[in-house]
């Protein structure tokens, strides 16, 4: 029996999280002074109301698309992937390594070769937990944890030690060279006649994102693989009884998550920055978690959730740039939308089912009636 | 005319859109047994839930000896004097028999004088209704039947007059069923009334005085057992006459299909769940694996099913296959066609949340009949595929869309049995066909497995309920500790006799 309608289930609940959550916000801003509806219009100004502001808020949308993907993906086979930080950080590494290194005739055939060594980097940083996890049963939660410090310790000596140019003071690699820039959506746009701002950060990698949204939704919903994934995931013991292995399925599903959280460094390594520096990935990792949540783990819900993290992002920042809000402020509003629609689901849901099942039992009593 | 020990009046209960309980009422007589007894679904447990607190009725009374009693939880229902056995026992498994007693009554902060007096109590009782445990074993190391008793102490502590119990003998053998039964009927000789919930025709002859039966939420029925019988109640359940025994002609059997070899099992904790059994299954035969649950069946099921790893040799028409490794999995058994219905459809069988047409597929998802291309499933051959076969077995509602736990359990094992019979398996496995599944299903499963048999295909019946072994079995095996027991022919052995190979206990025939 179905409790609610699918609408209910995909629009209303969000909708009705993300309320609570900017009302909880506006009290907040309210306590420290400030004008919540002047904020609120700031924000939306800054995030959605030019092409300047689309720009950053399209380029932090495609980040979290990435590592969205990533842990919904994971999802579907009930791996929770917390190492998203740390495979796009390894990402990032591939990205530098192949632009910085092999001589790229064109930006296209650059793009193509970072996109396939920055998801191999990511998916052997997922390879390990994904193994201990499927053959010795430690925990994934917590070894992609785990995983995420190395990685950030990695990166950390390879940047001060190995991949600095010779007398520089930034620990960072060297420009990536001309050839491997990326079109920006200006760039793009322009070709067709359409003006867009030339110095938001959006790029291609945008067109990469939303490919690689439909390359999962195919995957999930039409191939043999997702049908075991998802399979696995509702059930291990009737997959046992199907003859899928659970370690292959394991193994899979996090080396594809993890190679999709090291595609976002196509997006901010080689389509922003240029060159790799360090902390690269800003917490992009741990906002796929949140965005796989509020996005039901559905490509289509994923995007969309992405759009709206990266309108908190920008607007977000935003407002740390126009107002007395203190920066922090923003942090906790960030945190408010992501406890809402993602930890405290079952808030919002429970009641409204009870109001869909109070509402159907009217109908069905009228009609009984009649 | 004396009061009623219970008495429902007019008790309502709806979950959503579904009513499982329609105006509800019948009086229980102090001092007898009453019987309730439908098909699963049927609203026996709703009403139970409902008399000791677990749901609160949407409309309706419950009176206790004679006074109105609102029972809002089960402290309530204690207080009220009623007792309930579950399904499931609700014990503490490392804790003793007299921890377990006297769990959640408690009268002190002190545990010792609690025990004492429990300890007390419990000789009491034991003596007076043949309810003998050791108080200080632990709950892990006795026997379900024990366990059982178990739970019957724990309401007689409680001071319970009325005992409430939901399928008692489904974990039992006959001979631990027959044990309850004279408790029961001792428990009934002191005056206390007992409610007895079953979907067993025979356990209400035997030992109710009065019976209801219940059919989709209603109360279709309430008569003396003394003035029913059998086929009438069956009737009474289903809503149509039913046949209760299984028609088929005698067995052609042929070649051997599946000969199993000193095969061992050992689990996950190195416990020997099997321990070097060998039998074989012929060509248009039927062999029932008959047993207690929990002796072995359900290891040596997922041995053959291909998701556990065992030893000895397994020929399948008179070739190897591999019991470890990569090549000793679900799907390498199925392309050597051995289709299975699993004992668990729910865990196993079916993906709850897949839609049936995915459930369709499942386990021969690799087909080429549903494949689109190299990469592609073809959905649409698998809903048509679904279409089809829900139309061959009479899945109720016939809607390939609608996700797998929407259906009822007897249309659950229906796109289950559906899906492997159909592959025209050489060797089906099928573990507890008809557990959970209602009369008018259970009839449509047999007549297919009896159906298979006739076309020359070995099969391999488990089942912990003896009456379906021994109506559709050609040769029956008793399973007790990993061990089989010995054979014995339907027609040349009896309830009894294998009542007692499944206790471990060897006649002089074997």
């Amino acid at each position: 029996m179905q409790k609610m309608p699918a609408w209910a289930d995909v629009v209303l609940i969000p909708l009705i999280s993300l309320l609570l959550a900017a009302i909880l916000s506006g009290l907040v801003i309210l306590a420290i002074g400030e004008n919540p509806w002047e904020a609120l219009k700031l924000m939306i100004s800054g995030s959605v109301g030019s092409s300047y502001a689309w720009g950053y808020t399209l380029y932090y949308a495609t980040n979290f698309i990435f590592t969205g993907l990533a842990v919904a993906i994971a999802f579907h086979s009930r791996m929770f992937n917390i190492g998203g930080e740390g495979q796009a950080m390894l990402g990032g590494l591939g990205v530098a390594y192949v632009c910085l290194f092999i001589p790229w005739p064109h930006w296209s055939l650059a793009l193509i070769g970072a996109t396939a060594a920055s998801a191999l980097f990511g998916a052997a940083w997922a390879a390990l937990p994904a193994y201990l996890q499927a053959r010795r049963g430690s925990h994934i939660v917590i070894t992609t944890i785990m995983f995420n410090f190395i990685a950030a310790a990695f990166l950390n000596y390879l940047l001060v030690n190995v991949l600095k140019p010779m007398g520089a003071m930034d620990p960072a690699t060297a420009k990536f060279p001309a050839p491997t820039h990326l079109p920006s959506l200006h760039d793009i746009l322009g070709a067709f006649g359409i003006p867009f701002s030339k110095a938001a950060p959006a790029n291609v990698a945008l067109l990469v994102a939303i490919l690689a949204c439909v390359g999962v939704w195919l995957l999930v919903w039409r191939t043999r693989l997702g049908y075991e994934i998802r399979a696995f995931g509702h059930s291990e013991s009737a997959a046992k009884y199907a003859g899928i292995s659970p370690t292959r399925i394991i193994m899979l599903s996090m080396l594809i998550s993890g190679g999709l959280a090291g595609m976002m460094a196509i997006n901010n390594v080689m389509g922003e920055a240029e060159r790799l520096v360090l902390n690269s990935t800003e917490g992009a990792g741990f906002i796929g978690i949140a965005v796989a949540l509020m996005g039901r783990s559905h490509p289509l819900g994923v995007f969309l959730a992405a759009i709206l993290f990266g309108i908190l992002y920008q607007g977000g920042a935003e407002l740390a740039l126009w107002t007395n809000i203190p920066r922090e402020m923003i942090v906790v509003i960030q945190a408010l939308v992501i406890l809402f629609t993602g930890a405290l689901d079952n808030m919002v849901r429970m009641p409204l089912e009870k109001l869909f099942l109070a509402l159907r039992r009217g109908q069905t009593a009228t009609t009984a009636g009649e | 005319m004396s009061t009623p020990a219970i008495e429902l009046k007019g008790i309502s209960k709806a979950f959503g859109p579904v009513q499982a309980n329609k105006d509800i009422s019948i009086r229980v007589m102090p001092g007898t047994i009453h019987g309730i007894i439908g098909e699963n679904g049927a609203g026996k447990s709703t009403l139970m839930s409902i008399l000791y607190g677990f749901y609160k009725a949407d409309a309706g009374e419950i009176w206790i000896n004679g006074k109105k009693t609102e029972i809002p939880d089960s402290q309530h229902a204690i207080r009220a004097g009623i007792g309930m056995v579950f399904q499931h026992f609700k014990l503490v498994e490392n804790f003793t028999v007299l921890e377990n007693v006297v769990l959640g009554a408690e009268d002190g902060a002190l545990l010792r004088p609690t025990l004492a007096r429990a300890r007390a109590q419990l000789k009491k009782l034991a003596e007076e209704y043949e309810l003998n445990v050791d108080p200080d074993a632990l709950i892990e190391d006795i026997g379900v039947g024990m366990q059982q008793r178990v739970e019957i102490l724990k309401s007689l502590y409680r001071q319970a007059d009325i005992l409430i119990l939901d399928e008692p003998t489904g974990v039992l053998t006959p001979a631990e069923a027959d044990h309850l039964f004279r408790i029961l009927e001792s428990l009934k000789r002191e005056g206390k009334t007992i409610i007895l919930i079953t979907h067993k025709l025979r356990e209400i002859m035997e030992i109710t005085d009065t019976v209801s039966v219940m059919r989709r939420g209603e109360m279709t029925a309430t008569v003396r057992t003394a003035d029913t019988s059998p086929p009438e109640l069956a009737e009474l359940m289903v809503g149509r006459k039913v046949l209760l025994r299984v028609e088929k002609a005698p067995a052609r059997p042929g070649d051997k299909v599946l000969e199993v070899r000193n095969l061992s099992v050992t689990d996950d904790k190195g416990v020997k769940r099997i321990k070097d059994i060998s039998f074989e299954v012929r060509a248009g035969e039927i062999l029932g694996i008959a047993g207690v649950a929990g002796n072995g069946q359900s290891e040596l099921l997922e041995a053959l099913g291909g998701y556990q790893s065992a030893t000895g040799t397994i020929l399948v028409n008179g070739q190897p296959i591999d019991l470890t490794g990569s090549k000793s999995d679900g799907r390498t058994r199925r392309d050597r066609g051995i289709a299975h219905v699993p004992e668990d459809r729910q865990r196993e069988g079916l993906i709850m949340d897949f839609q049936a047409w995915e459930n369709v597929a499942f386990g021969y998802h690799h087909r080429p009949e549903y494949q689109k291309n190299r990469f592609l499933m073809d959905h649409a051959a698998m809903k048509a595929d679904c279409e089809r076969k829900m139309e061959r077995f009479d899945v109720r509602p016939p809607n390939p869309m609608l996700l797998a736990k929407s259906f009822s359990g007897g249309n659950q094992q229906k796109l289950v049995v559906a899906r492997e019979i159909e592959r025209n398996p050489d060797l089906l496995l099928v573990g507890q066909p008809t557990r959970g599944v209602d009369i008018g299903a259970i009839e449509f499963i047999h007549q297919q497995l009896v159906a298979l048999r006739d076309q020359g295909k070995a099969i391999l019946l488990v089942s912990v309920e003896l009456d379906e072994i021994l109506s559709l079995s050609d040769r029956i095996a008793v399973m007790f500790d990993g061990q089989i027991m010995g054979e014995r022919m339907p027609a040349e052995t009896t309830a009894k006799e294998l009542g007692l190979l499944m206790a471990g206990i060897r006649g002089e025939a074997a």
